[in-house]
């Protein structure tokens, strides 16, 4: 059996002198997304700077296929397949949508198929099409978000990370990026989507472990998505 | 007509726009490295006075001119690569204030090492005096050195903004100056954005050390130094967060000192640098975000 697309082993993660998560362990592999919810201050996003190289764990494991990205530079993690979808979106404002595109596949490993790819991303987010001359500063706060994810996706990443991508939008905007996803786990992506919209993420999830004051607490899968007991408990727990 | 009621000559106004456009390029030189690494290089000076020394070296050994170029240009770029290597990339990491010491300290070790090995006195660059020479366009006397320096600076800028615009490490240099830290997380790799920069940089003070020395022939060691001082000023006047207003901002201070030394009358000369830096006063006071900033945009990580 091939090792998991990512695996986190006993993760432990500081800020300074707070702890910001604490044994953590999962695995995502292709064609799955799995949840991380959590209330505020969690370590959820922790979780993913440590993934991306932005943090040094202070114990535990981080594995590629199989390989150790611990200790790694951000530029060489995503160069290794890891797209992350920051908090916030991170968009160049001053730039045009194509070049903030552009700027997506400095990531990428491979030239090939890089118009096929860009055709996909395109069918995904025809916004980002249509508007590609723009300044990107001057899309609605939903396009900038479908752009932020087409600029990851462009780099071609076998693990695609994506940190509160529903923050702030509008419902439609949110069921755009949600069904975005559900099409990017389809195509092949091991996708770990940090949400704080709890219910959704659950019922779209193939996983999704509650996060709180560092540790994993519970694992919830898409049925307990309508059992709002459960959820609830879980946070507070 | 501002030149007419100021009393400035046509030779004058050459002059400045000479001087303007040669601090326009120090002032990108500086600017492009602050973009990327967040820091003012006061060394920059100094790679200008190595250049200047290699050139002096060059004609004191009786090389032909072009051989004196190269000499210069290798000294200045081995120069920068050493510096980001040595220096920047160790201390990147490390706070603002550590690496401006650093870069100080960079700027001193270059001059001592220049007085030891050329002593006070400095060298003469004579390879390109013919520079000098005036030519007549419609009556007027104008050096050679302005028009070279003019057409060189056009040339700079035109490539930099093509470079900038239309290449791949342009474009991971622009989104470094706005973003470093995304840019990374996209896959671009610190240590090229980086090393390009400083690269750029250095061409440019190569550039500037050749032009230089045609209006300065006597190389000594703090050659340079007063005009990094001045375009320094001039990129904290322009606003330093952009590149566009620094090089204004450098564009400017230089065109201002030059028309200033051709107004002033000789025997007051010396109080230029003063009037400059009244004028840098009154502009920091009145737009403190820098002269050619947009309105309203935060004045983040000046020195």
């Amino acid at each position: 059996m091939s090792p998991p697309a990512l695996e986190l082993e006993d993760l432990d993660v500081r800020h300074g002198a707070v702890a910001a998560v604490r044994g953590v362990s999962f695995a995502l592999d292709r064609g799955e997304i799995v949840g991380l919810i959590g209330p505020n201050g969690a370590g959820k996003s922790s979780t993913l700077h440590a993934v991306m190289g932005l943090l040094r764990p202070v114990k535990g494991d981080i594995r590629l296929h199989g390989t150790s990205v611990v200790g790694r530079r951000p530029e060489d993690v995503a160069r290794a397949g890891v797209a992350l979808v920051p908090e916030g979106r991170r968009i160049y404002g001053e730039l045009t949508v194509a070049e903030n595109l552009r700027l997506g596949l400095a990531g990428r490993r491979a030239r090939r198929d890089l118009d096929a790819d860009l055709k996909r991303v395109y069918d995904l987010f025809p916004v980002v099409e249509e508007f590609r001359q723009r300044p990107a500063g001057a899309l609605s706060g939903g396009q900038q978000q479908q752009l932020a994810i087409a600029r990851a996706l462009v780099a071609d990443p076998d693990v695609l990370l994506l940190d509160e991508p529903s923050l702030g939008l509008a419902p439609l905007m949110v069921d755009i990026v949600f069904d975005a996803l559900r099409a990017i786990r389809d195509r092949g992506l091991a996708v770990l989507l940090v949400e704080q919209r709890a219910q959704r993420t659950v019922a779209l999830a193939d996983r999704s472990h509650v996060m709180s004051n560092g540790t994993l607490r519970l694992t919830l899968g898409p049925e307990d998505a309508a059992d709002t007991t459960t959820m609830v408990a879980a946070y507070f727990a | 007509m501002i030149a007419a009621v100021l009393g400035i000559d046509w030779r004058t106004l050459a002059d400045a726009f000479a001087l303007g456009s040669i601090y326009a390029l120090m002032a990108i030189g500086i600017g492009l490295v602050f973009g990327v690494l967040r820091l003012v290089n006061f060394a920059y000076g100094q790679l200008v006075m190595a250049g200047a020394f290699a050139l002096a070296l060059a004609s004191q050994w009786g090389w032909p001119v072009w051989a004196g170029i190269l000499l210069c240009f290798a000294v200045v770029i081995v120069l920068s690569l050493l510096m980001d290597r040595i220096v920047f990339r160790p201390l990147r990491e490390q706070s603002p204030a550590v690496m401006l010491v650093a870069t100080f300290a960079v700027a001193f070790l270059l001059q001592s090492i220049a007085l030891l090995w050329f002593g006070s006195l400095g060298k003469i660059a004579t390879s390109l005096s013919f520079l000098q020479r005036p030519v007549t366009i419609s009556g007027v006397d104008i050096r050679k050195i302005t028009i070279v320096a003019m057409v060189v600076a056009a040339c700079c800028l035109v490539a930099l903004v093509l470079l900038l615009n239309k290449t791949n490490v342009g474009l991971h240099m622009r989104a470094a100056a706005m973003d470093f830290q995304t840019a990374r997380l996209l896959g671009v790799r610190a240590n090229r954005v980086i090393a390009s920069a400083v690269l750029i940089s250095g061409l440019l003070a190569a550039i500037v050390a050749v032009m230089l020395t045609v209006q300065t022939p006597l190389v000594t060691p703090d050659f340079a130094l007063r005009d990094t001082i001045v375009v320094l000023a001039g990129v904290v006047v322009g606003g330093m967060n952009r590149l566009v207003s620094a090089t204004l901002g450098g564009f400017a201070i230089g065109f201002a000192s030059g028309l200033l030394g051709g107004a002033l009358p000789t025997n007051q000369s010396q109080y230029l640098p003063s009037f400059v830096f009244a004028a840098v006063i009154v502009v920091l006071l009145i737009r403190p975000g820098g002269l050619f900033s947009r309105p309203g945009q935060a004045a983040v990580d000046r020195v």
